[in-house]
Formats: C-alpha cells, sequence, structure tokens
C-alpha cells in the first residue's frame, strides 16, 4: 500500500501466484514489512483488539444463530433453555458473546479517546477517522439489534423505546413518525416481525463492519499511523516494521486484554447485563426502569436531559453527528495533545464528562445529588454535561487551536525516542 | 430574616416528604454466605438435595419451574441424585398423556389422561395457564422459578430475604392491602405471597433441622443451581482459561521484550524484518 513493495516471492508456485493474485504480497506489505512509527504504546494495540473482537463476535454469533429461534413465542427460551441448557457448551458462548458486545465497546472507546488525544484524526487521516466513526454507528445499531433478540423484558422495551423515538418527527410532520416507527415494527406494535428483522440486520451487519473496516484499514496504511508524539515521521530511523515489531506488542496486550474479558465471561458473566432480561417479555408489563446497556448511557442521559422529545432525539443525533466533523473542527497545527498543554486539560475534562453522562444515564429520572442539604436533581447535571460535550467539541475545538501556545516539538521520532532512552 | 429562614425551610420540608414515601422502598437484602460464590465456588449437593425437597414440598404448589427437566437431577453440577434416583422421582409426577392408540387424551369421565413422567420431561406446572394461577392466587400471578434467582437484583440474598421476610411489625402508618402480606424486602412492601416457609415445612432426611432459615439458605441454593445449572463447569473451565492466557501472557512478554530489545534504526533493517541485536546508534 504505502511506498514501494519489498515483497519477492522466492518458490515456483508463490511466484506464478503473485502474477495472478498478488494476495501473499498484500498481506505481506500490510502486516510483515509495514513500516510503523517505532514508538507506538500501548494505546495502539486496540485496533488489533478491536479485529480480534469483531471476529469472534461473528464467529460465536454463528454458532448461536444455529440455536436461536426469532420467534416471539420461542425466542426466549431458545436462548434461556436450548443454548444455556442444552447445547454443549452453549452457555460459554453465549456468554462470551454477550460480554464480546461490552469489551468490544470498552476498547472501541478506548481506540477512539486515543485518537482524540493524540490527533489522529487530523490531516492526512480526515478519512481515516470518519470511517472509524461510521464502525461506531454501525456498532451501535449492531448492539441494539442483538439485545432485543433474547427477548427479554429489556430487549422488548428498550426496542420498545428505541423505535418510538422516531415517532417525534410527528412534531414537525404529522403522522410521518408514527408511519416510519410502523413501518420499522411490520406492525403496529413491537412482535414477531420486529424481531424477525432484527434478528435478520443483526446477521447482516457484522459483515458489513468487517467491510468498512477494510476500508478503515487501507485507510491508515496509505498515510500511515500517527503516534503518541504527532509528527511525521521523517525516515526509516524513526520506524520498525510491523513484524515482528507490532505483531509481538499487539499480541501480548491482546492477551491481557483477554484475561480481563475471560474473567468476566467465567467469574462474572451478568456483570453487565440488566436481571430484568432475565425475565420473558411481556408487552403487558413495563418494567420500572428502562436502562440501555452501559455503552449507550451517555447517549441516553443526553436523551432524557431534554424535557422536549423531538429536541432530544436531535440532541442525541447532534451528540454522535458531531464526531464526523471533528477533523475540520479543530485549528490546532500540532496533533498530539502531549504538546497542548491546554488541550490536554480540556480533554481529560472531556473523558471525566462523559463518565459523568452515562452516570447519569444509570439513575433514574428523578434522582438527585444532595450536596449540603440542598438537592440537585441529576437532569441538571446532565445539562451541563452535554452542554460541555457539545462546547468541547464545537467551541474549544476550534477557539483554544488558535489561542494556545503549544511546547516545542521533538525533530524527530528517533531523536525523542533515543533521547528518552538514555535519559 | 423570615423569609432566609423561609428558603431554608423548603428543602427540609422537601427531605422529609421524602422520607415518608421511603416507607414503602424496600431495604436491602440480608447477606449471605453461598458455597458458589468465588472462583472456586459450587453447589453444597446436601443443600441441592434438600432444596429440592422444599421446592417439591412447598414452592411447587403455586410456582412453576419449565426450564428444568428431571434428567438435570442427575446431571453433572446439579443436585446429584444418580439417574435412578431421577427416575424415580420423575415418575412420582403425573404429566398429561400423549393422545392414545384411539386418539383420546380423555378417559370417559371427561379427565385428562396423564402418564407417570420420564426423564425427559421437565417439572409440569402447578396451573394449566395463567388465569388458573391468578385464579388460584387472589389475582396474582406466581413467577416462574426457572430464572429467578437471576432475574431478580440481589440475586440469591434477595430470593432468601423475601422468603425470611415475613413476620416483621410493618412501621407505623403502613397499610398492609386486603389479602397481602407485610414483606419489607419486597418493592413497595406489599407482597401477593402468604409466608412460604415455616419451622418443619419439610422434614429433612439427612438430620439437618429444618428451621426456616435452614430451609430458606436450601431452596435458594437449589434455584440458585436451576437458574445457573452450568455454574461449576463454568469455574472449573475458567480457571484453566485464565490459567492458559497467564502463561502465555508470560512467554508472549518474554518475546516482546526479546525481540524489542534491540530496535533497528536504519532502512536496510526494516526491509530485512530483522531478529534481534544491539541498538546501533
Amino acid at each position: 500500500m504505502a511506498g514501494h513493495s519489498t515483497y519477492v516471492p522466492a518458490t515456483g508456485l508463490t511466484r506464478w501466484l503473485d502474477k495472478r493474485l498478488p494476495i501473499i504480497r498484500l498481506v505481506n506489505d500490510s502486516f510483515v514489512t509495514f513500516p510503523a512509527p517505532r514508538n507506538l504504546n500501548f494505546w495502539y494495540t486496540f485496533g488489533g483488539i478491536l479485529a480480534f473482537m469483531l471476529g469472534i463476535q461473528i464467529l460465536t454469533g454463528i454458532v448461536l444463530a444455529m440455536h436461536y429461534v426469532p420467534n416471539s413465542d420461542l425466542a426466549f427460551s431458545s436462548v434461556e433453555q436450548r443454548i444455556m441448557r442444552e447445547v454443549n457448551y452453549g452457555w460459554l458462548i453465549r456468554y462470551i458473546h454477550a460480554n464480546g458486545a461490552s469489551m468490544f465497546f470498552l476498547a472501541v472507546y478506548i481506540h477512539m479517546f486515543r485518537g482524540l488525544y493524540y490527533g489522529s484524526y487530523k490531516a492526512p487521516r480526515e478519512l481515516l477517522w470518519i470511517l472509524g466513526v461510521f464502525i461506531y454507528l454501525l456498532m451501535v445499531a449492531t448492539a441494539f439489534f442483538g439485545y432485543v433478540l433474547p427477548w427479554g423484558q429489556m430487549s422488548f422495551w428498550g426496542a420498545t423505546v428505541i423505535t418510538s423515538l422516531f415517532s417525534a418527527i410527528d412534531q414537525i410532520i404529522p403522522h410521518l413518525g408514527t408511519a416510519i416507527t410502523t413501518w420499522l415494527w411490520g406492525d403496529f406494535a413491537v412482535g414477531d416481525a420486529t424481531l424477525n428483522r432484527f434478528f435478520s440486520l443483526h446477521y447482516l451487519m457484522p459483515f458489513v463492519i468487517a467491510g468498512v473496516v477494510g476500508l478503515h484499514i487501507w485507510a491508515l496504511h496509505v498515510p500511515g499511523n500517527n503516534n503518541p508524539l504527532g509528527i511525521d515521521p521523517k525516515g526509516p530511523q524513526d520506524m520498525v516494521p510491523f513484524h515482528p515489531y507490532y505483531t509481538v506488542k499487539d499480541l501480548f496486550y491482546l492477551v491481557l486484554f483477554l484475561i480481563f474479558y475471560m474473567a468476566f465471561v467465567f467469574y462474572a458473566p451478568n456483570f453487565f447485563g440488566n436481571p430484568d432480561n432475565y425475565i420473558q417479555a411481556n408487552p403487558l408489563v413495563t418494567p420500572p426502569d428502562i436502562v440501555p446497556e452501559w455503552y449507550l448511557l451517555p447517549f441516553y442521559a443526553m436523551l432524557r436531559s431534554v424535557p422536549q422529545k423531538l429536541l432530544g432525539v436531535m440532541v442525541m443525533g447532534g451528540a454522535l453527528a458531531t464526531l464526523l466533523f471533528i477533523p475540520w473542527l479543530d485549528s490546532s497545527k500540532v496533533r498530539s495533545c502531549r504538546f497542548r498543554p491546554l488541550m490536554k486539560q480540556l480533554f481529560w475534562i472531556f473523558a471525566a464528562d462523559c463518565v459523568l453522562l452515562g452516570y447519569c444515564g444509570s439513575q433514574t429520572a428523578d434522582a438527585a445529588w444532595n450536596i449540603a442539604g440542598v438537592d440537585l436533581p441529576l437532569v441538571w447535571v446532565a445539562r451541563l454535561a452535554t452542554l460541555y460535550y457539545f462546547a468541547f467539541f464545537w467551541v474549544l475545538m476550534p477557539w483554544i487551536g488558535k489561542i494556545e501556545r503549544t511546547t516545542p516539538l521533538p525533530e524527530s521520532i528517533a531523536q525523542s525516542v533515543l533521547n528518552k532512552g538514555r535519559a | 430574616m423570615k423569609k432566609l429562614y423561609a428558603l431554608l425551610a423548603i428543602p427540609t420540608v422537601c427531605s422529609l416528604a421524602f422520607a415518608a414515601s421511603l416507607v414503602s422502598d424496600p431495604l436491602p437484602p440480608k447477606q449471605q454466605a453461598w458455597s458458589f460464590e468465588g472462583v472456586f465456588g459450587t453447589y453444597d449437593r446436601g443443600a441441592l438435595q434438600r432444596g429440592f425437597q422444599v421446592y417439591k414440598e412447598v414452592c411447587s404448589a403455586c410456582h412453576s419451574m419449565n426450564m428444568v427437566a428431571f434428567h438435570d437431577l442427575a446431571a453433572p453440577g446439579g443436585p446429584g441424585f444418580t439417574e435412578a434416583q431421577a427416575k424415580v422421582i420423575a415418575s412420582s409426577y403425573k404429566i398429561p398423556a400423549e393422545p392414545n392408540d384411539r386418539g383420546e387424551i380423555f378417559d370417559q369421565n371427561g379427565n385428562r389422561l396423564t402418564r407417570p413422567g420420564a426423564l425427559a420431561d421437565h417439572f409440569p406446572p402447578p396451573f394449566p395457564n395463567e388465569q388458573a394461577a391468578r385464579m388460584a392466587n387472589g389475582g396474582a400471578l406466581p413467577p416462574d422459578l426457572s430464572l429467578i434467582i437471576k432475574a431478580r437484583q440481589g440475586g440469591p440474598n434477595y430470593v432468601y430475604s423475601i422468603i425470611t421476610g415475613f413476620h416483621q411489625k410493618p412501621p407505623h402508618g403502613f397499610v398492609v392491602q386486603q389479602g397481602k402480606y407485610y414483606n419489607p424486602y419486597f418493592a413497595g412492601r406489599n407482597i401477593s405471597m402468604p409466608p412460604p416457609l415455616a419451622q418443619n415445612s419439610v422434614s429433612f432426611s439427612d438430620g439437618t433441622p429444618a428451621t426456616v432459615e435452614n430451609e430458606a439458605k436450601a431452596v435458594v441454593t437449589f434455584l440458585s443451581w436451576a437458574s445457573e445449572p452450568q455454574l461449576e463447569a463454568r469455574h472449573s473451565v475458567g480457571f484453566q482459561v485464565l490459567a492458559f492466557l497467564l502463561v502465555l501472557a508470560g512467554v508472549l512478554f518474554l518475546s516482546y521484550r526479546r525481540i524489542w530489545h534491540g530496535k533497528p534504526v536504519d532502512q536496510s533493517s526494516v526491509r530485512n524484518t530483522p531478529g534481534t541485536g544491539p541498538e546501533t546508534h
């Protein structure tokens, strides 16, 4: 991809293949000799971890689909009885898949915050970032469809609440929103038709994600990796070949990640779950608190913080859409926050802000903080946090880049690395 | 100044009003130690068998347990009955029979034909349908117990607290509704289930005194197994998986250190995918 290929086929067969389908050359140039900056740190291992997680989810998902029945009368027992009790190691595959979704999102959030911190969205990597945002949006949709499939109470009511958001369009064009919602459901309520199409889409979308991941890696390999210094490599002294340097590093951290992941699968498999989803869906009984999975809580908090339904939907959608514009919102010439003292602080406030939003989303709608005898409703905390979320991207990013005094950049990656080694 | 006091009074009054509404909020569950907790946790076989007895003789009068089959009673990681014992247990249940050779499912008196249960059968529900269950229970529906431990916040501690949480004096001003019972661990504190357990509700053949606490402990262990019958396999496979991953991480760490020890700095080594060597500078 980037640069000229150094692959030399060694045998008759590979020479023959190379003239017809240079697939070994492609793999060699992309994952073996591909030059990567020599200073990539721990936070850069999550790309590989994410590719691995996508593979795990697809593999376990294919096996689960062999035993799952997408029918509103049978779905719950096909999961809880057949898969969890009767299929050999069905419980293991199901817990790997369910916890895998949480781990996938944990990894993608780390990956995104890493990109934000080191300015990996800046030229010439704008498309790389945007493709990443699309992957994230596809992941959100896939996770939502998947969560509906076990047809527990939270599955059913989560599906009802989220699809009903489209009915907010009624406030602009009467009846259009309701019509869209009915069309999405395939019925006049969430039911069998909804479950069937969600299953179909849940099976389809991971392959769409895999396709966009291919584009994402392609768009990565043209400009090459960004790095913690955020400066362009000046020459080969700044680089190492991907293999063995990053294969071994990525593998080591992948295994550490797996230890963390498997600890949940085997010893706290329901940690991220909601007990209500072990109750079969019942359209006549609404659970007292309908909450999404943890990875969507910040957006849920934004939705709830706006008292007007349509505006709430727009704020939530806007929070996601904002991510697409980041490459052009940041006005700084310097990529990495290591050299941006002001942005570094604002970044960490932003990270804390996202956690705070997640916390607000996890609490009941009428929850409040009691500070020195005065009740501060969490909805107001969520409003302020939402305000900072948008201000960070739309006000602070364009403005700080203009006024900030950045610290001096090192001359090259190699110099920085070697100086550190000597010190 | 008076105004200022009035302002101060507002949150006080609000918090008092808030406190009053807390009377119907449930208490946090009582914390118990369970044999199946922790990395090496397993079910206590004696408790599972006693718990099965409590379920069979007490709970199953109102509660179904649709997802558990008789053969599960003899499965590894379960109550530890032999297959012969499980067969005897199964055959003590009457299961609605399949159509006979003449295609009949009712006898001459209009009664449903039945047959003894077999290992492949699941525990039969106490009521034929939801309406019948509600009719017999003052309008309330006793939930299926197959997943009850996983379907409640607090799990085993919650269920233990509910079934041992009766016979307490309601706080002053709390209204126990007609046909309901006061139970401080239940949301709203008015529960439709009458106190299920009493001293000597069952008689344990292993000599364990049949106190309410012992009965509750046993049946909650049994229900935990019913909710998560693969727990013991999960714990032991998990230990092997994590042990393997830790060793693999160690080996990979050594490889990682070895390979990065001599980072190349020149173009030629980039091309040749070098091995290790001292850093040249």
